[in-house]
């Protein structure tokens, strides 16, 4: 078995309570070095809440989550330090929220967004910085003379775009994505997942991304969970999935998607 | 009646230095961890003081804490003796600890200062007491109280280098100019209240304690003596301090700093030293600048 067969990211029986009410119930999946995964189903069906307890943001009433570190090392996720943890989130992980303003800090200029995470690295020279973060603005197609503009003077698709860049700049191995494309219209989508499809397949990037698009993860994904009431109800290669839902909820949302 | 209130109004008695005793011992035990974890915010339960906040509350509280009997006081403003704040505090101490006051930095023992620090070298029997409106280095940057715990707990400071990237950008050099962010023993990140950077070099390996009282923040630190300070800063854009141009149009000292002050409304103006008793101990000793009388 070759390193690239095993998992990255493991969840073995999640389940997170809100008091009596119910998050997520017994979520187990596994995602792989490359691979998109992608976690559909309706609003309040328990997505984010899982994104939430798989990137550690959350913790779970009960189950685990682990991942496979640099050292190869498949390490449960709650026996880190914060420290470690954090280092974890800003080193080896992505998270690319649905509202820009959550992800980006918005009175710092868009080359202090993209250079955050590797001043947290330890980068102490401006002129590397700025470099790095000039060629990453280019690789999400942000103009290199927008390095000095606040996000707050960008449009919504070229906020998520920095986010990406933002996110990206470590090299990180697996991506949270919450929604990534929501509240952008139609065009602005198809650009922004375009690109994304192209930096996930040129850096080999694992990503969890959560969504109530089946279009984008139709687009995007290699395999999805469907979720309903806090527990996965199908699960398979996307297309197999869209194609062919084999439960009665997956159905009805398939044949819920607009045809124009 | 009673002895205190012949001849009609009462007489009002202080405990020494306005304080009562357990607040003091509070405050002594927010200031002894304060020195053993150099660098470190030290929340403490400050009293309201005879004073609004902004006036050093903090920096009061601080110093009728540290303060005995056989004490000299000295308190500055913006480097000079003979300011409101300055004049208003020491007579607080000499109404309330009827301790010694002085303007003279060699005579100190106790120096209560507000955004500066004192030109003449300071020695190890001194205390430096600053005034602190906002203890928080990353405050500007991170609002949240419970995250910049989080940060300084974990040594994650890359955000305040964000802060000196921004100055970078925006004006080609690092234009921030005073609170000018330092770490302290290696570990701690500090703003160092609002002093002028030019000042920074000076906390490096100081011979005198240096204590900062927040009063609104109820925050107190410390350096201890001969301790570590660095001013942060980019391998490319280095540490800089302030230049003038010209020495102390009275005292005609170069390496001080200078306050601009403006003479006429046809745009003369002579730069001063900031640090009056510097000035005048320089004058007395026959140094003079080119508007010097």
């Amino acid at each position: 078995m070759t390193a690239t067969e095993q998992p990255l990211l493991v969840a073995e029986g999640l389940s997170k309570n809100y008091g009596a009410r119910i998050g997520c119930r017994d979520v187990s999946l596994e995602v792989y070095p490359g691979e998109v995964l992608a976690v559909v189903g309706e609003s309040g069906s328990g997505k984010s809440t899982l994104l939430s307890l798989l990137s550690t943001e959350l913790a779970p009433t009960s189950g685990r989550v682990s991942y496979r570190l640099r050292d190869g090392a498949l390490t449960d996720l709650a026996s880190l330090g914060a420290a470690e943890r954090r280092l974890l989130m800003r080193t080896d992980w992505g998270f690319v929220r649905q509202n820009p303003a959550e992800g980006l800090r918005m009175a710092v200029s868009a080359g202090g967004n993209v250079g955050e995470r590797l001043m947290a690295v330890g980068w102490r020279h401006y002129g590397n910085i700025r470099e790095e973060a000039l060629d990453w603005l280019g690789r999400v197609e942000i103009a290199g003379d927008r390095i000095d503009d606040d996000p707050r003077a960008f449009s919504g698709g070229m906020r998520q775009r920095l986010q990406i860049a933002r996110n990206l700049v470590t090299r990180p191995r697996l991506v949270f994505m919450d929604e990534p494309t929501g509240g952008l219209d139609v065009s602005v989508q198809a650009r922004l997942l375009d690109l994304i499809r192209g930096l996930v397949t040129d850096l080999g990037l694992a990503v969890i991304i959560v969504t109530h698009d089946l279009a984008v993860a139709r687009l995007l994904s290699h395999r999805m969970v469907v979720m309903r009431q806090g527990r996965v109800i199908e699960t398979g290669i996307t297309d197999q999935v869209l194609d062919d839902p084999r439960e009665p909820y997956t159905q009805l949302l398939v044949s819920s998607v607009l045809a124009v | 009646m009673s002895a205190s209130d012949v001849g009609g109004m009462p007489q009002i008695t202080y405990n020494f230095a306005y304080l009562d005793e357990q607040t003091k011992r509070m405050i002594r035990r927010a200031i002894l961890k304060a020195i053993a974890v150099p660098g470190y915010q030290v929340p403490f339960a400050a009293r309201e003081m005879p004073m609004p906040y902004g006036w050093g509350t903090g920096g009061v509280q601080v110093t009728a804490a540290v303060l005995g009997r056989d004490d000299v006081l000295k308190v500055i403003d913006q480097g000079a003796d003979d300011t409101t704040n300055a004049v208003a505090i020491r007579g607080f101490f000499e109404k309330t600890a009827r301790v010694a006051t002085t303007t003279s930095t060699t005579e100190a023992t106790v120096i209560q200062t507000r955004h500066r620090i004192p030109e003449t070298k300071l020695r190890e029997d001194q205390i430096l007491v600053y005034q602190v409106p906002i203890p928080e280095p990353l405050r500007f940057l991170e609002p949240r109280e419970t995250e910049t715990r989080q940060l300084h707990a974990l040594a994650e400071y890359g955000l305040m280098h964000v802060k000196l990237y921004e100055d970078i950008a925006r004006h080609g050099h690092i234009a921030t100019t005073y609170a000018y962010p330092v770490e302290v023993a290696g570990r701690y990140v500090m703003d160092p209240s609002p002093i002028p950077k030019f000042d920074n070099p000076k906390m490096d390996d100081s011979p005198a304690l240096q204590l900062f009282g927040a009063g609104r923040e109820k925050r107190i630190y410390a350096i201890p003596p001969h301790t570590k300070v660095r001013s942060l800063d980019f391998e490319d854009h280095p540490f800089k301090v302030q230049r003038f141009a010209k020495p102390c149009a009275l005292c005609g000292a170069t390496g001080a700093y200078l306050d601009e002050v403006i003479l006429d409304d046809k745009g003369g103006r002579m730069f001063v030293c900031s640090d009056t008793d510097f000035c005048n101990t320089r004058q007395e000793e026959g140094h003079r600048g080119e508007m010097g009388a």
